[in-house]
């Protein structure tokens, strides 16, 4: 396997409240390579975005008890300061975040915002900067850039704000894009466009991506490797294929059997797990899924299930031997 | 790939039935004015613009389409909250498009709709009990101390817990607060149910979770529904009928499946082929048909078919001048086209996948003729 870009160890982020201590990622380690893309599943409450937004150093020690390790090119942006983060984050990691109307400043031109990053990071001139923005426009696909530029978010429509946040992300040439639910807001055809987008972007670009979501049914046709997370925790993580054909974690089966699928005959039932994603400030003792588990055992209860190997790099944190959850996968799960 | 489509449309409701609801010519047109005092009048949002429906007793209707396609306008107007400027709404043969006061309150007995925001549909400052209650209360159709009872029972029905009666809706999260707004719905026991995007602000899981629960609470008391969607794979997923609406009009009407694998509009065609497909070998043979540009604006949508600027079947001039009637095409299904797709236009082909085999085919055995070519397809550690 390459080199690792990013590798995360053991990452850890408590946000000690009035309620208790909000374990919101609570020991995720995995590793990205250039030129990969790695879907990050989970659903509200997950700690997927709070995960990232550490990498990218916006949750921060102030705010959190934050340990484990980030190293990125083998540094520890952990233990980088501040001014040096800032180098880093913006031209080597960037993000795109989920609604584009909340993340673009409403009350400067679209060109502005991306130019704004060429002027911090690169020291330009603000012609030159706002000719690269308009540039960058260009290439994600909007159309009449040099008009567009001039324009605020507010006139632009979803899938375009959209673009724009792209285009903002590539500004630098960045090696990682970590992209938090880009597609949510947007309709299906847009967010079909905007994929492939990225997909596009990170051929052109080399980078490795990091693509977050909630809903397995988007992401199938876009990933390498996929990590599925509940409750602060990594349950699965494996290949793409590994994921959708072989998945060897009773959470990921609920998240399986939850998607409504185009290509099945309607009298299949959805097959969701039953109940909610729990309180991150009282997540349950032993495995976290044990309360919605339709599997669970005795040991599940009292004993948190550690992330084990099964084949390459496969992983899943369950108590079921190996063999039971082959048998389930075959005869339950896949079985539409 | 026939049979498919023969089997579906006798699982659809029979047609020959008299229609619950009927709408005929539907538009509502809002007015744009310049002017403060005298306001005048410079054009108007055609929102609807000539929309031809049925929706048969027991049946679910998906209304399928793009933001700012007019399905939600569509909603209300069946609904009565929008006065419709055109055409007439006929509810079991009776024709209520100008209903009001006493008979339009006695209709809503029978027709409900569930909001998709759950957090904008629910009064803060009410318990739950008092949500789910009031409609018992306006109409009056369960005694004053009978109320506390029954909503504690429709609860249940919906899945909450009916100890739950006395708190507010911050209490309560969005997939509870979408039970909570369908409980509501729920009360009068209507006989038609408009949703509108009801899952779309959940979590997968729990949208699973909810149309199951709507399903079988259609099951129960014979529901019909209107249930409207962006996401083409939930609209089809609960939907006996698809209709897919293009600004402000309906492109094509078929059973899911026919929808599925031979869509006719160029519009579903690319509906269908942006939607995500959760199986990689699957999505392989699924062609992508991109749209150019945005949807036009509905203030003054394009001549002829309204979706001839950004199709890639569009012939000039006959595209931009005539506009297409909506023109039977595989049984059950009509489409407004003159130059529909052909058969597989989309899904090219039907393909076994470790996902889809076990359908047909026994667990073990026999498979082996069907299996995917194992150069394409490494079965990883599932053996």
């Amino acid at each position: 396997m390459a080199e690792p870009l990013l590798e995360v160890k053991n990452l850890k982020v408590q946000f000690p409240t009035e309620d208790g201590v909000v374990k919101a990622v609570d020991g995720t380690s995995f590793s990205v390579a250039p030129g990969e893309t790695l879907g990050v599943v989970g659903e509200s409450g997950s700690g997927k975005s709070v995960s990232f937004l550490t990498v990218m150093g916006l949750v921060t020690k102030r705010e959190a008890r934050i340990s484990g390790e980030i190293l990125f090119r083998g540094q520890d942006l952990l233990k980088l300061p501040p001014e040096d983060f800032r180098e880093i984050r913006g031209a080597k990691i960037s993000m795109i975040f989920q609604d584009p109307l909340t993340a673009l400043n409403p009350v400067h031109r679209v060109g502005n915002q991306i130019a704004e990053v060429f002027q911090v990071h690169r020291k330009v001139s603000k012609k030159e900067a706002f000719d690269e923005a308009i540039n960058l426009l260009q290439l994600v696909g909007i159309p009449e850039p040099a008009k567009r530029a001039r324009r605020y978010p507010h006139e632009f429509s979803g899938g375009m704000r959209q673009r724009a946040m792209i285009a903002m992300a590539l500004a630098l040439n960045p090696d990682l894009i970590i992209a938090d639910e880009p597609t949510t807001a947007l309709d299906v055809t847009v967010q079909a466009q905007i994929l492939d987008l990225i997909d596009q972007m990170k051929k052109e670009f080399d980078a490795a991506v990091i693509l977050i979501t909630h809903d397995l049914g988007v992401v199938a046709e876009h990933c390498d490797d996929i990590m599925v997370m509940y409750a602060g925790r990594m349950v699965e993580y494996g290949e793409a294929r590994d994921i959708y054909y072989g998945a060897h974690h009773p959470y990921t089966w609920g998240l399986l059997q939850s998607i409504a699928r185009v290509e099945q005959n309607r009298t299949e039932r959805l097959r969701p797990l039953k109940g909610q994603t729990p309180s991150l400030s009282h997540v349950p003792p032993g495995c976290p899924c044990n309360p919605r588990c339709p599997y669970v055992m005795d040991i599940c209860r009292t004993e948190v299930p550690q992330l084990i190997p099964a084949d390459g790099h496969h992983a899943s944190a369950c108590h079921l031997p190996l063999s039971e959850k082959e048998r389930i996968v075959k005869e339950e799960v896949l079985v539409h | 790939m026939s049979t498919h489509v023969a089997e579906r449309t006798e699982a659809a409701p029979r047609t020959d039935r008299a229609p619950l609801l009927k709408l005929t010519g539907i538009k509502k047109h809002f007015p744009l004015t310049r002017g403060i005092i005298f306001q005048k009048k410079i054009g108007a949002v055609h929102a609807v613009d000539g929309v031809d429906l049925e929706v048969y007793p027991g049946e679910t209707l998906g209304l399928v389409g793009e933001t700012g396609c007019g399905k939600s306008t569509l909603a209300r107007v069946i609904m009565r909250l929008h006065e419709s400027t055109e055409g007439t709404i006929q509810f079991e043969g009776r024709d209520i498009t100008h209903l009001e006061g006493k008979e339009l309150r006695a209709l809503r007995r029978n027709m409900q709709m569930i909001f998709q925001d759950p957090y904008a549909s629910l009064n803060p400052r009410t318990t739950v009990g008092a949500i789910i209650g009031e409609p018992f209360r306006l109409h009056g159709t369960v005694p004053k101390n009978r109320i506390r009872d029954e909503v504690k029972q429709i609860m249940q029905l919906v899945g909450l817990n009916p100890e739950h009666y006395n708190r507010y809706p911050h209490a309560f999260s969005g997939g509870q607060r979408q039970r909570i707004g369908f409980a509501r719905a729920l009360a009068l026991r209507p006989k038609l149910i408009v949703c509108d995007e009801p899952v779309s602000a959940l979590d997968v899981s729990i949208q699973a979770q909810i149309l199951n629960l709507l399903e079988d609470i259609q099951e129960e008391f014979n529901l019909t529904y209107v249930f409207i969607a962006h996401d083409l794979s939930v609209v089809k997923h609960v939907s006996d009928r698809v209709a897919v609406m293009y600004l402000g009009k309906i492109v094509e009407l078929a059973p899911g499946e026919t929808l599925y694998k031979n869509p006719k509009h160029p519009y579903t065609g690319a509906l269908m082929s942006a939607v995500p497909i959760a199986d990689p070998d699957l999505a392989t043979v699924k062609k992508r048909i991109i749209l150019e540009g945005d949807v036009p604006s509905p203030i003054n949508p394009p001549s002829g078919c309204r979706f001839h600027p950004r199709c890639s079947r569009a012939q000039l001039p006959i595209c931009a001048e005539q506009e297409p009637q909506l023109l039977p095409q595989h049984p059950g299904q009509v489409a407004a086209c003159h130059f529909p797709l052909e058969d597989r236009a989309v899904i090219t082909e039907d393909i076994e996948t470790p996902l889809h085999k076990a359908e047909d085919a026994p667990p073990d055995g026999q498979t082996a003729a069907k299996a995917p070519d194992p150069s394409q397809w490494e079965p990883g550690n599932a053996e």
